[in-house]
């Protein structure tokens, strides 16, 4: 017997694949479940987020519905990964937070970016906040560098503190043995393969979304989602090494790196998210779990959002609208950081640990 | 929508690999195209649907064949398991073309991959379907309806229309827009066999065909082969035989495809409704024991037998779909059979004392045989004497039937009176029985499909043309 209804369902699964085998060849999810013959609730959410929803083991499937046997694994694995995020949130209270996250994230974003507009007006006069600024520091006469340092740093260290329990709970979740975090090989592998998404092309053809025909289309978009994060991130981290270290404030010149590497990822992050989501759209509704519908799309907008806003940061920061937009851009990265614990991101984090430990399993099948 | 007025060059009837095959090969040589699938579109396809691999000969290893496989030792494992019922020279035709299709398949969409876990003994011989048999044709349905394939599903044909051996049009019924006569210049029958026919089996079979369980859809009614027979078409291949398999008795009464199947027969013993023994278990190594078992419990009371064997071997063979029946005690497994708990354990005490020693091997005919019983365990044969005891009840599963159409190497078919039909063509499970007379290697069911149908298709895009 096992914990939820999703699991016990995802076991029947498991027990029906494993006796027919044919998807081995598709993805991780299917070798890492013949080197069991058992299936606990741990096997289980490691198997769950091992599982790229690319669909093919549906299409490809002779037991899926309309079949007796009723075998749709994409979109059990799907609720039991979105379950699997709550059951090991930190801290616990903050569970609660997944059931209804578009509404939850939309909520902290509406207020946080609230918070920063009336912040601003606040403590700064009229005139400043829809003033002119250019050059050198021109951000930081709407707040402060140390300032606006701290409390990011605050909520970015928050978010990782919050990430790296959960990810301890799914540790021990999966029954993970501590020895293999040292394990470079089967890191470095894990880091392969998360980067190239290898597990989401169905097997080498593609994915299966709206139908039949497989595409490439939402493999690419998550690559221009994820490496646009990326650059922005570093971004972000080059500026603040430019300000502490070189001693160089912000805004920077159109050609400088942080503007060229946030410019870039900011087009990544419009193009990825607008193609994720059109495909989220059309995507087989058999494939889906409607539950998760809410938290994917507030991610994919919040990230939208965190460019599209940065963006617009970038065109008018030599206009009256630099201070508002200020407002509005942080507002939406606060938001970001503090929820990421919360919400979709963490579906990254967690795959990325179910490959770490199968990259580390089928190490030990070799050895 | 297809245009059911016009005259179409090929009229490919049925779906599955063979079927598709054809109907691409036509199109691709210039033929207009018209499948009709008579399962919903789900279901399409046939015993294709459960398939996962080909046997085609090949001179050297490929990236996913650890060996080569060539055309002579293809053609003596034919023989062997055939027992020399086969057409040679059609045969030997098979082999040769089988070699290029392993391409051909590939450039019509099908990928391949290396044989799949407990399935090493294939891994020279067989080539497996990247995610089966419905990714298989998944991909050849993709690549007809782009190469402009028309394709009907839930298409029943009730008639057909041959005068001296030429076909002149299918009666067409489907469930919305009812009865079409559908004309074409050739035919391409690829219809399967008639697997799910139960009244049809028991012809051959009697009641006892009620109790068969049928590991296809229920769409292989053989209903195409019936009027082709009926109307002067050649029969070949033994009208009574079905290869048959084991399969777990709770399983569906169609479609349970290859997870129902059960290969621990070597790990135990088999007992009957009466909990008495009936065959040697040890006699052969995998895949003949396989093969042979679905008969032996066919011929059974009730059609109904128990693989009985104990803890000691739970993991030795692939984890099966409904788990093993358990009991403390022999009796108590008894009773949970519903079998005579004395007379079980009379069996077992028999059969553990008549055990002698030897050295377990389950990959190799070993010397673990009992003695002073009848049957005998001529190998494998070990004590059931640790708890709990475990039981998987099964039935016969059938898979395919061998009575066809007989054809020549166009995959033309002949009439009775030896004459080649002036456009009519067979490939598949419908004319198997051409080269599989009897038995079954690993495979050859796709190999027949492919190579015929694409000869077939071939042969009859030129013979809409003249």
């Amino acid at each position: 017997m096992h914990g939820t209804r999703i699991l016990q369902e995802a076991d029947r699964l498991m027990t029906v694949c494993n006796s027919c085998r044919y998807c081995e060849g598709l993805c991780a999810v299917f070798p890492a479940m013949e080197m069991r013959r058992a299936f606990s609730d741990g096997d289980l959410n490691y198997l769950a987020n091992l599982c790229h929803a690319c669909g093919a083991c549906y299409t490809d499937c002779q037991f899926s519905p309309p079949h007796e046997f009723n075998v749709n694994v994409p979109k059990t694995l799907a609720v039991a990964r979105a379950e699997s995020y709550a059951a090991h949130a930190w801290p616990r209270a903050f569970a609660g937070a997944f059931a209804r996250n578009g509404l939850v994230i939309s909520l902290i974003a509406a207020i946080s970016v609230a918070t920063f507009i009336f912040g601003f007006a606040a403590v700064n006069d009229r005139g400043v906040l829809t003033g002119i600024h250019t050059g050198p520091g021109a951000f930081y006469k709407l707040m402060p560098h140390n300032a606006m340092a701290l409390l990011f740093g605050a909520a970015l260290l928050y978010a990782i503190l919050a990430l790296v329990m959960g990810v301890r709970a799914l540790w021990r979740d999966i029954g993970e043995p501590v020895g293999m975090k040292t394990n470079a090989k089967a890191l470095l592998r894990a880091i392969r393969e998360a980067g190239e998404l290898r597990y989401l092309d169905g097997g080498g053809v593609g994915c299966f979304n709206e139908n039949d025909h497989p595409t490439d289309r939402r493999k690419l978009y998550h690559h221009f989602t994820f490496y646009g994060f990326a650059l922005c991130f570093a971004a972000t981290c080059v500026g603040t090494l430019y300000h502490y270290l070189l001693a160089r404030e912000a805004p920077y010149a159109w050609w400088d790196l942080p503007v060229v590497l946030g410019t870039l990822g900011g087009i990544g992050l419009v193009v990825g998210p607008i193609g994720l989501l059109s495909e989220k759209w059309k995507r087989d509704r058999v494939l889906v779990d409607a539950q998760q519908m809410g938290m994917d799309t507030a991610f994919i907008l919040m990230l939208f959002l965190t460019s599209i806003t940065g963006l617009a940061l970038l065109l008018w920061r030599e206009s009256a609208a630099m201070g508002p937009l200020l407002a509005l851009h942080l507002g939406v990265v606060f938001a970001l950081f503090i929820t990421m614990p919360y919400g979709k991101f963490v579906h990254g984090i967690y795959r990325f640990v179910a490959l770490v430990r199968y990259a580390r399993e089928r190490q030990m099948m070799a050895e | 929508m297809v245009d059911l007025t016009r005259r179409f060059d090929v009229l490919v009837i049925g779906g599955g690999n063979a079927a598709l095959c054809a109907a691409i090969s036509a199109r691709r040589a210039g033929a207009s195209v018209l499948v009709l699938e008579g399962a919903p579109k789900f279901y399409r396809g046939g015993n294709t649907r459960h398939t996962r691999n080909m046997r085609c000969a090949h001179d050297a290893a490929t990236e996913i064949l650890t060996g080569p496989y060539t055309e002579e030792e293809f053609w003596k494992d034919l023989l062997l398991v055939t027992g020399g019922q086969t057409d040679e020279e059609l045969a030997r035709f098979m082999i040769h073309e089988s070699k290029d299709i392993l391409n051909w398949i590939v450039e019509q969409g099908v990928r391949w991959q290396p044989s799949l876990g407990g399935t090493l003994s294939l891994g020279r011989t067989n080539s497996f379907f990247l995610g089966g048999g419905r990714a298989m044709l998944n991909a050849l349905y993709r690549t007809a309806e782009e190469l402009g394939v028309d394709v009907l599903y839930d298409a029943e044909v009730i008639d057909l229309k041959i005068e001296d051996g030429m076909f002149l049009s299918a009666q067409l019924k489907q469930p919305v827009g009812g009865r079409t006569e559908v004309r074409a210049s050739t035919l391409v029958a690829a219809a399967g066999g008639f697997e799910a026919n139960i009244e049809w089996l028991k012809q051959y079979w009697g009641e006892a065909a009620d109790n068969f369980l049928i590991r296809g859809t229920p769409y292989n009614r053989g209903a195409i082969l019936k009027m082709l027979l009926a109307k002067g078409v050649q029969e070949i291949g033994d009208p009574t035989q079905c290869h048959a398999v084991a399969i777990d008795a709770r399983a569906p009464k169609f479609d349970g495809g290859i997870i129902t199947r059960h290969d621990s027969v070597v790990f135990g013993i088999v007992v009957n409704k009466h909990a008495e023994r009936f065959y040697d278990e040890g006699e052969d190594i995998w895949p003949k024991r396989y093969a042979i078992w679905g008969r032996l419990v066919a011929a059974q009371p009730d059609q109904i037998a128990y693989i009985i064997f104990d803890s000691t071997v739970v993991t030795s063979f692939m984890p099966t779909l409904f788990p093993p029946i358990a009991g403390a005690t022999i009796a108590e497994l008894a009773g949970k059979l519903e079998l005579d708990p004395a007379a079980l354990e009379k069996t077992i005490t028999d059969f553990n004392a008549a055990v002698q020693p030897g050295t377990f091997d389950h990959t190799m005919l070993d010397d673990c045989a009992t003695q002073g019983i009848t049957p005998p365990k001529t190998h494998w044969a070990r004590r059931i004497d640790t708890p709990p005891y475990l039981a998987y009840p099964v039935r016969p599963g059938i898979t395919f039937t061998y009575l066809g159409t007989r054809v020549n190497k166009q995959s033309r078919m002949l009439m009775k009176d030896g004459k080649p039909s002036a456009n009519m063509f067979a490939a598949g499970e419908i004319m198997a029985g051409n080269v599989l007379g009897k038995g079954y290697a690993a495979g050859i069911g796709m190999t027949i499909g492919s190579v015929f149908g694409r000869v077939a298709g071939r042969e009859a895009a030129k013979n809409a043309r003249n």
